[in-house]
Formats: structure tokens, C-alpha cells, sequence
């Protein structure tokens, strides 16, 4: 019974924790494996206390992109906008577009919106902070996979055959959700400090959603084709919505870029989210 | 698993902390931005001096705590009571100084902060437990034993929203003391609520728990301070002014009380047929289980016959601690005769805690009807010498 367990020692100073880098990373990756559990606990309390107060329940989640793809769906048909041509089905190509735009823009504002509604269990619990932004990549991920159905449906509906690509498709959601996770975690501690982010995000959004090739194909001229080079969500959309329908990938090399740089961009936000939880909760005032 | 460790282990080491609030909500914000700036290119984030608006929510505190022993954390509102919990909960960071801590921490600072009222209270036991780290697993093992120690069997499946405050209350405490096997406890005015039986409960377990692990109690309420601690931390203005035994603590912080919050709401009134009314304490400093002697000189109009005498003691609480009335013991009728009468009463002896108490005095006739004598909060009382006392009790006395 004579077991001797080693205890640990916490030390808390003023001292940036950038000192230790060592130690700094070690302990990253080691409340990444403690959140775990927590954040799989959070995310089951989130969604099931979220569809419990509804009646329509998870219809909500199939209603936005149904909605935004009858109303380009009807604007095209009506030529009031015209979008030119595209290799499949135009509903198809704007219900996976839209889909995939969500995805991105879930995880854009998940961080956030879980730090700012976790605020008092922040300032009062000591628990990885990592779980917060995990459970909102799981929330992200159910949502998708709940559209999915739908998806699935409209493209049996216009007999769309899924190409042998679509086994890669798990890797451009994945690129997406960092992406967006990226912006978001770069956001959260600026965010939790002044509400304009939260507003001006907002807008930033319904303005991005048109700068991004979602209802329409991405265009090949000068300037407009700047659409797809610079906005990084393009190349990333484009591919995955490639691999899921037509299976001809048009820019492999674009793709690879941006989701190398969003990798190491998120490593980075993340020693930030780290560094700036403290400065938060003592603003917080819970 | 438990730590076969050393008893005389220093579990919570805290040498010169301190750190700065702003007062201005948007310096706040704009320092913020700032200070993690600051400490993302590698600087310390607590420069020496104080910027705009700036003060010190906490100055210069140290003290250790070594396992077994229970710490009474004391102070008025604001004090930085909540403030120093945080930075020991590793929640928030000193702006110098430095904190140290061995072994698992397990707070509460507030029961019911991870709590999902939508959920029931099962489903809330396992968010909770995974907060505090513990698997499924072993949630599993342990979930009946928190449920018998809330008493919450029958609505243990009901969302939390439906609970009353204080089955909240039970269900987070007996989360936070059954799960968790602490080297640090840290209790935050959590047995402010809940009933007499489940606070007695909570007593235990607490004392429980305190034998293997560095505990940090905070109370409003003297009382629970006495009866659970072996020493207190008093804070002011965010400084220690007191570490170390328990009575001069409370005695310290019932001074602060004194002086900061009781208000003068002294009055002494005579009708008719009393005409004037004069009290001569012996003593109004004294030590617990000690005699006074009270010396009344009451002027009345006509004779009175059968008067009954009354002396309640007030605590800073407002409340009666104890109450001599002469009519239980009395041996003899007390009549007053025309003109100037001298009572002399002994009190005592006066089971009294530590403490600043107001007195009153009530003359009734036999009849009960009016108070030809009412004195109310109209002397005050110290008492030193022993941190636990009766409450409330009767005091014994005599007309001599």
C-alpha cells in the first residue's frame, strides 16, 4: 500500500511563460491529452442542452444552407443573377459550396463564442483551456456531418456520382475547420476584450461569403480572379468541393500552401489563446 | 490513490505577491491588450510601477500552509479575499511575487459554476467530474456515493433548473469533496447556505478531507471560522494584517467590522412613571466566562411594583447572543419607591466568544404594558479569551 506517488509543484510568478519554452510546449501537448475527455463531455452538455430547448431540433441545423441555396437557386433561374456555367448541377454546386462555407465559418466563431459563454466557469475553474476550442471542432464536425444527409439527398436527387476523390474529402473539411479555427483562436483574446470584434466579424462574414467562389465559379480574369488567389478560403473550398463532385482538381498546389501556413499560424494562435487566458479572467470580473 | 508524504509537508508557499486592478474599465481593457503583449515577446508582464488608475488589489502577501492545516481566510468585502484564491488556483496571475503549490488543487470557488441547468444532476456529476479531470471511469465508480452524500436520490434525473438553491448547493459540494482527493482545498464561503443538518454533514467531511490536505477556508461567519480553523489570514485593503492564531484574527477583523460597518443606532428612553434613568457599568471590557457588575440608578414619580428587568446582548450581527431577564430567577418582587431607587445586578458569568457586543436594557411593570425603561444598543460590550462561546444563551444574573 506503501506507494509513493511524485507531486508535482505549480509555480505562479509574473514571468512570461515564453521563458520555458520547453516546458511551455510539453505542457501544451499535455492539456491537449487532459482535455480529451472534457471537451467530448462539453460537447455532448452543449448540443444536447441546445436541442433540448427546441422544437424544431436539428432541423435547425439543415434550414441555413437549404435556404441560402433556393434563393441563388432562384436568382439564377430568374437570370436576375447569372453566374455562368458551372460542370455540375447548379444546386448541387451551391448546396456543397455553402456547406463547405459554413464549415469554415462554424469554426471561425467557435472559439470565441465558447470563451465568451464559458466566461464564468473560466474565471472560477482550473481546467485545460484547450477543451473549449476542442469541443467547438467536435460541435463544428457534428453539425457538418448532420448537413451531410442533406447533402447527400440533393445529389441522389440530381444524380450527381460521387468520384473515387471524395476519400480525400476529410482532408480539405479538416484544412477548412483549421483555417477558420485559426482566424478564430488569433481572435478570441482581442474578442473577449472589446465586442467590436464579435460585431465586426459579423459583417466581415456576410461581405467574405460573396468574395468567396460559393455560388459561382471562380473567375479566370484580372482583377477578378483575385477572388481565388488571395482570399485563402478559395483554394481550399474550391479543392474539397472538387474532390467531392467532380473529381478533376484543378490547383493541388494552393491548397497544400495554404493549409501548411494555417498549421503553423495555429500553433502559433494558440500560444497566444495560452498566454492571454490569465490577462482575460482577471477582465472578466465573474 | 493517496500520498504517503510527509505530514509537515509546505503544500502552499506565497511569498510577496501582489498585483494591480485598474479601476477605469477602458485602461483596463487597453492595459490588457498590453500586458499580453508584453508577455508574448517574453516580458514579464508586472512592471514595478502603477499606471493610470491603477492600485494594488493585493500587496506584499506571504505565508505557507503545510498539509493538516486549515486556514481561515478573513477580511471585510473587497478585502481581496477572491483575488488571492484566484492566483492560488493558478486562475489568474500576480503582477510580482511568486506562489507556490504541490500536489493536485481542488477548488470551490464557486459550487455551481460548471453546472448546465438544462441538464439533470446526473449529467451535470459527469461534466463536473471531467472539469476536475476525472475519467468516466472512475466517475462511474464513484457517482453513487455523490449522489447519497446531495440526499438528491429522487431528482437526481431532474434538470438542474428545478432545483431549489440549496439542492444546488448540495449537489456542488458533494461533487467537489467526493471526487476529488485534493493536496489543496480551497473553500470559498461555501457552507453560507443549506441547511442545519446538511452544513453539519459538510462540517465533517470537511474536517475529513483536512487531515491530508493544506485547506483555505473563507467565512463571513465567525462561528464556522472558529470551529473549522487553526489559523487565520486577515486581509485589508488587500494586505495581511493579521497571520497566524485564530482568536486575535477574528478579534481583528471584528474591529475592522466595528469600525467600518456598525452604525450608531443607540437610544435610551424613559415614560412615565420613570422620570430618569442612569447605568453604571463595572467593566465593558472583559475576558469569556468572566462577572459584570451593572449599578442601574432609576428616578421615578410614583412607586412601582413587581418590575420585571431585561438585558439582551446584541452581537455585530444584530442579533441576540444571550439575554438576562430578571422575572425566571428572581427570588424576590423588585418594587421601585418614590424618587431615586439603586438597583445593583450581577452578570455573568458572561459565556460570551470573542467579540464587540452591543447591550440593551428593558424595564417593564408587572403588567408588561409599555417600557417605562428602553435602552437600546446603548453600551458597548468587548469580549476576549476564547474564539468559541454559547450562542445564543441565557445569561445568569441577580438582583442583589
Amino acid at each position: 500500500m506503501n506507494s509513493i506517488k511524485k507531486i508535482s509543484t505549480a509555480v505562479y510568478t509574473p514571468d512570461s511563460m515564453l521563458r520555458k519554452p520547453g516546458k511551455m510546449i510539453g505542457d501544451m501537448f499535455k492539456d491537449i491529452a487532459k482535455s480529451r475527455e472534457l471537451a467530448w463531455r462539453l460537447f455532448v452538455r452543449n448540443i444536447s442542452a441546445m436541442y433540448r430547448q427546441t422544437m424544431l431540433g436539428y432541423f435547425w441545423a439543415f434550414l441555413p444552407p437549404v435556404a441560402t441555396t433556393l434563393t441563388f437557386v432562384f436568382l439564377n433561374k430568374q437570370n436576375i443573377l447569372s453566374v455562368g456555367e458551372t460542370d455540375i448541377p447548379y444546386p448541387v454546386y451551391v448546396m456543397v459550396g455553402t456547406l463547405l462555407w459554413q464549415v469554415f465559418v462554424d469554426a471561425m466563431n467557435s472559439p470565441l463564442k465558447l470563451v465568451v459563454s464559458s466566461k464564468s466557469m473560466l474565471a472560477k475553474i482550473k481546467f485545460p483551456r484547450e477543451s473549449l476550442i476542442m469541443a467547438g471542432v467536435y460541435e463544428v464536425l457534428f453539425n457538418f456531418v448532420i448537413r451531410l444527409i442533406l447533402l447527400a439527398g440533393v445529389m441522389v436527387w440530381f444524380r450527381v456520382e460521387l468520384p473515387l476523390t471524395a476519400i480525400y474529402a476529410p482532408f480539405g473539411i479538416i484544412a477548412l475547420i483549421m483555417l477558420g479555427l485559426m482566424f478564430g483562436v488569433f481572435l478570441t483574446p482581442l474578442g473577449v476584450l472589446y465586442q467590436d470584434i464579435e460585431k465586426g466579424l459579423l459583417m466581415i462574414i456576410s461581405v467574405w461569403f460573396f468574395l468567396t467562389p460559393i455560388v459561382y465559379p471562380s473567375p479566370e480574369s484580372f482583377p477578378a480572379n483575385l477572388i481565388s488567389t488571395i482570399n485563402p478560403v478559395s483554394p481550399l473550398l474550391i479543392t474539397t468541393r472538387e474532390l467531392i463532385t467532380t473529381g478533376n482538381i484543378s490547383d493541388v498546389f494552393s491548397f497544400l500552401v495554404v493549409a501548411g501556413i494555417t498549421l503553423i499560424l495555429i500553433f502559433l494562435g494558440w500560444i497566444i489563446y495560452r498566454v492571454a487566458m490569465p490577462h482575460l479572467i482577471v477582465r472578466m470580473g465573474a | 490513490m493517496t500520498n504517503f508524504s510527509n505530514k509537515n509537508d509546505v503544500i502552499v508557499d506565497v511569498s510577496n505577491v501582489a498585483i494591480k486592478f485598474c479601476r477605469d474599465l477602458k485602461k483596463s481593457l487597453f492595459y490588457g491588450v498590453k500586458d499580453i503583449a508584453n508577455d508574448l515577446i517574453g516580458r514579464s508582464s508586472g512592471n514595478d510601477g502603477l499606471r493610470s488608475e491603477e492600485f494594488w488589489a493585493l500587496k506584499d502577501i506571504s505565508f505557507d500552509l503545510k498539509r493538516g492545516e486549515t486556514l481561515g481566510l478573513i477580511g471585510l468585502n473587497g478585502s481581496g479575499k477572491s483575488t488571492l484564491l484566484k492566483i492560488l488556483h493558478g486562475l489568474i496571475k500576480p503582477s510580482k511575487g511568486k506562489a507556490s503549490i504541490r500536489g493536485i488543487t481542488g477548488g470551490l470557488i464557486e459550487l455551481n459554476a460548471g453546472m448546465n441547468p438544462i441538464l439533470t444532476g446526473r449529467e451535470n456529476i459527469y461534466v463536473n467530474a471531467s472539469i476536475f479531470g476525472v475519467t468516466k471511469k472512475n466517475t462511474d465508480k464513484i457517482i453513487d456515493k455523490v449522489i447519497d452524500f446531495s440526499e438528491l436520490h429522487e431528482f437526481i434525473d431532474t434538470p438542474v433548473q428545478y432545483y431549489s438553491s440549496g439542492m444546488r448547493v448540495r449537489l456542488g459540494f458533494a461533487l467537489a469533496t467526493t471526487i476529488l482527493k485534493p493536496d489543496f482545498l480551497i473553500l470559498d464561503e461555501v457552507l453560507a447556505v443549506g441547511d442545519a443538518p446538511f452544513r453539519s454533514k459538510c462540517y465533517n467531511q470537511v474536517g475529513k478531507l483536512a487531515k491530508d490536505a493544506a485547506v483555505i477556508f473563507v467565512s463571513h461567519n465567525m462561528h464556522d471560522i472558529a470551529r473549522i480553523c487553526d489559523k487565520t489570514l486577515l486581509l485589508k485593503n488587500g494586505q495581511v494584517t493579521h497571520f497566524g492564531d485564530v482568536e486575535s484574527g477574528i478579534e481583528k477583523y471584528q474591529q475592522n467590522l466595528g469600525v467600518d460597518s456598525i452604525e450608531d443606532e443607540s437610544f435610551i428612553k424613559v415614560e412615565a412613571p420613570v422620570k430618569h434613568v442612569e447605568f453604571k457599568w463595572s467593566t465593558l471590557e472583559i475576558n469569556y466566562g468572566d462577572m459584570i457588575d451593572l449599578t442601574v440608578e432609576i428616578e421615578v414619580q410614583k412607586e412601582m411594583y413587581d418590575v420585571r428587568l431585561q438585558i439582551p446582548i446584541y452581537d455585530n450581527q444584530a442579533t441576540v447572543a444571550g439575554e438576562w431577564y430578571s422575572g425566571r430567577y428572581a427570588t424576590k418582587k423588585l418594587n421601585l419607591s418614590k424618587g431615586m431607587n439603586i438597583v445593583n445586578i450581577q452578570l455573568g458569568p458572561m459565556y460570551l466568544k470573542s467579540g464587540v457586543y452591543k447591550t440593551a436594557f428593558v424595564l417593564t411593570d408587572e403588567k408588561a404594558i409599555g417600557f417605562p425603561v428602553w435602552a437600546f444598543k446603548s453600551h458597548t460590550l468587548k469580549v476576549k479569551g476564547s474564539a468559541l462561546g454559547a450562542w445564543p444563551y441565557q445569561i445568569m444574573g441577580v438582583v442583589k
